[in-house]
């Protein structure tokens, strides 16, 4: 068990031929991930490394290979259509990492999705990882261990540093999700959590949030009143002006919101142990939860 | 990005929103030429400068003659005007706008932006113009009415309606507020914008509205299918160190600490900030150099951050996933000899190959200091930072 995947998922990768697409590819399958099928339109019938088959549709990849989750790297002009397609072909994950899809093209997608069944994880994210098992996304597979905590984050290099330093000290990860730093994005804090609340697999989890919006601010509040598991949190962004945006098209302060101190006093309020700084990640999870 | 004033209300125009007659100026006789040109008895001299507060700060001003707009426009022109959104040292004034009056009845407010909580895009209205609606929004937030809209079928004229009547309107004032919202929702949808605001929207003696001011942002990330607002760009108004940064893709933003800081990731490098305040010193930027970090691209950022001279120290903190440490360790070794480093170096790395990249910095013969975690880079770098400033007070 883990959650969304794992040693059964059976990926597609749309816009595998591109640089970034075909490194991770490359990344991917070194790591055991099960790629089936890439998308290129125009490139039907070919290759991949000589080995994975390219489809021009989502479709047709489908129809010949039964893949079941899906990972955009496609540029950002053509992210949203890719997505969309995927989520026209009802695969159960799709997985969008590229960066700088714009605010009103993901508006557009996140009203299309509302009538699909595809569950979104991003974009501008690192992807997820199920050590051991499955790795979608840009993450650097040999950091992980497999294990019982959960790792749920709207930056990736936080996520890294968080995961490095639970395997140092020789705590292993059920599943790591990376959301993505954009404003509007599939997956949020609470649907993940929902999940890992579930997932017999998960123990504990860190959770990362960042300024800018008020998804921390929710999940806080879903958590006292719904997870039974320890959580621990870190908010990024503290000394960050108002009104500039620091480097993610989410983490902005606008109109006094979305700050961090906002954030952090939400979690605290509901219970949730800070770490006072991102070198503390795994040291003060260990100070409310205990690996067996 | 954003644009001036001037350039809002041609965009305002070009969708149907009306605004006063107007012209921009660059100097004070193109200043008299925009004056010729509107009807008087009142003409408006206002600087244009991208940020919020003008009036506050001396940068508007209503003349009665056109004496008074020479005279104004030499004033305005050339100084460095400061309002609370442009820092202590303000920003220089290189354009006006000369504009026609208006017959103020009453002063409202109008604003649009992505509500990201819930996915739409939010109409904020209020009665309480001509004011910092933030100010508004805290003190009183039940003088700001809000409408969602659908983005499956726009806005809705009905929805115009109801913040027109909850605003006081009545009569032809009515459908007048409703096509503006109507035209500013087609505006932002058209050009990707990510803020559109009319403050004040007036209400004239003849009950006709009308935008007496503009503030329209875009979203960076759409501006590759708008070249017309991209040619809106005005690069005096952006800070030069990150208009260097942009051309290599290095996301930078200057703060006024003196802790510089290169890192991968914009949560690891917003966290960086956080951890080099909590041991007692202010970062002096953001800057978050992608996945990629090649010698090219950390040559750029070590350039970037030492031309500021407020920094005494800098913290090198990379994360580096699937990039190779030593890699990032020949770049950061490259940059620093061609740069010329003349201030202390921390350098923190993780990653694949970390102890090869720690051979390769201490092998370079440069006085570079070994971060062994996030914590112990970030402690070494403010101590350095302190050091640093005490040796050349």
């Amino acid at each position: 068990m883990a959650v969304l995947v794992d040693k059964n998922t059976r990926l597609l990768v749309q816009g595998i031929t591109g640089t970034s697409g075909a490194f991770h590819t490359r990344q991917a399958i070194a790591y055991g991930t099960n790629v089936v099928a890439g998308v290129v339109p125009g490139k039907g019938g070919t290759k991949f490394d000589d080995t994975v088959p390219i489809f021009d549709t989502v479709a047709d990849a489908i129809h010949a290979t039964g893949a079941n989750a899906s990972v955009v790297y496609v540029p950002p002009p053509f992210a949203a259509d890719a997505i969309m397609e995927c989520a026209d072909n009802e695969l159960a994950l799709c997985v969008a990492i590229t960066e700088g899809i714009p605010v009103l093209d993901m508006l557009r997608v996140k009203q299309f999705l509302a009538s699909h069944r595809t569950r979104l994880i991003g974009p501008n994210c690192p992807g997820i990882i199920t050590p051991g098992q499955c790795k979608i996304g840009i993450m650097p597979g040999h950091i992980h261990k497999p294990g019982n905590v959960a790792v749920l984050s709207r930056s990736g290099t936080l996520t890294y540093e968080a995961v490095g330093q639970l395997t140092a000290l020789g705590i292993g990860q059920s599943t790591c999700i990376g959301i993505g730093g954009d404003p509007i994005k599939g997956t949020d804090f609470i649907d993940a959590l929902t999940l890992f609340a579930e997932d017999p697999d998960t123990h504990a989890i860190i959770m990362i949030g960042e300024i800018g919006g008020s998804a921390e601010e929710e999940a806080a509040a879903w958590i006292k009143a719904n997870l039974k598991k320890p959580v621990i949190g870190f908010i990024a962004g503290l000394t960050a002006p108002p009104g500039r945006r620091m480097g993610h098209a989410g983490a902005i302060i606008s109109g006094g919101t979305g700050t961090g101190q906002s954030k952090i006093a939400a979690f605290e309020a509901n219970g949730i142990k800070v770490a006072p700084t991102p070198g503390d990640l795994a040291s003060t999870l260990l100070t409310v939860w205990q690996p067996k | 990005m954003k644009i001036h004033e001037y350039q809002a209300k041609q965009l305002f125009a070009q969708y149907g929103v009306p605004v006063p007659q107007g012209y921009p100026a660059f100097s004070v006789t193109e200043a008299m030429a925009a004056a010729d040109k509107l009807p008087g008895p009142v003409w408006v001299v206002k600087a244009q400068i991208h940020a919020g507060g003008r009036g506050l700060g001396g940068g508007v001003k209503v003349c009665k003659s056109k004496a008074e707009v020479n005279d104004r426009a030499g004033q305005i022109l050339g100084m460095q005007l400061k309002t609370h959104q442009t820092g202590p040292e303000g920003q220089l004034v290189r354009r006006l706008y000369i504009e026609g009056g208006a017959d103020i009845k009453r002063e409202l407010y109008l604003g649009m932006l992505l509500d990201r909580d819930v996915g739409k895009i939010v109409v904020m209205a209020s009665t309480e113009g001509g004011m910092n609606i933030e100010d508004v929004a805290h003190n009183t937030p039940e003088l700001i009415h809000k409408a969602w809209i659908d983005p499956n079928v726009g806005v809705q004229a009905f929805q115009g309606r109801q913040l027109a009547f909850k605003l006081g309107m009545s009569g032809k004032t009515v459908n007048a507020f409703v096509k503006v919202l109507s035209s500013l929702y087609e505006l932002y949808m058209a050009k990707d914008c990510s803020l559109v605001e009319i403050n004040p929207l007036v209400v004239q003696g003849d009950g006709s509205i009308i935008a007496l001011d503009g503030k329209v942002n875009f979203d960076d990330n759409a501006m590759y299918r708008h070249p017309d607002i991209l040619a809106f760009r005005d690069l005096d108004e952006e800070d030069p160190r990150e208009i260097e940064a942009s051309k290599y893709d290095l996301n930078y933003v200057h703060l006024d600490g003196n802790v510089g800081c290169l890192v991968n990731g914009a949560g690891l490098a917003m966290a960086t900030m956080d951890i080099l305040k909590h041991y007692g010193s202010e970062p002096a930027n953001f800057l978050d150099v992608g996945g990629g970090a090649t010698a090219e691209k950390v040559t750029a950022a070590f350039k970037i951050i030492l031309s500021d001279k407020r920094v005494h120290a800098i913290f090198v903190n990379i994360f580096g996933g699937i990039m190779k440490c030593d890699t990032i360790a020949e770049g950061v070794v490259t940059a620093a000899k061609e740069v010329g480093l003349d201030r202390p170096l921390v350098v923190r790395l993780e990653g694949t190959n970390v102890e090869l990249g720690k051979q390769i910095l201490r092998d370079s013969g440069l006085p570079i200091l070994t971060g062994n975690d996030m914590k112990d880079g970030a402690q070494k770098a403010v101590e350095a930072a302190k050091k640093y400033a005490a040796a050349h007070a």
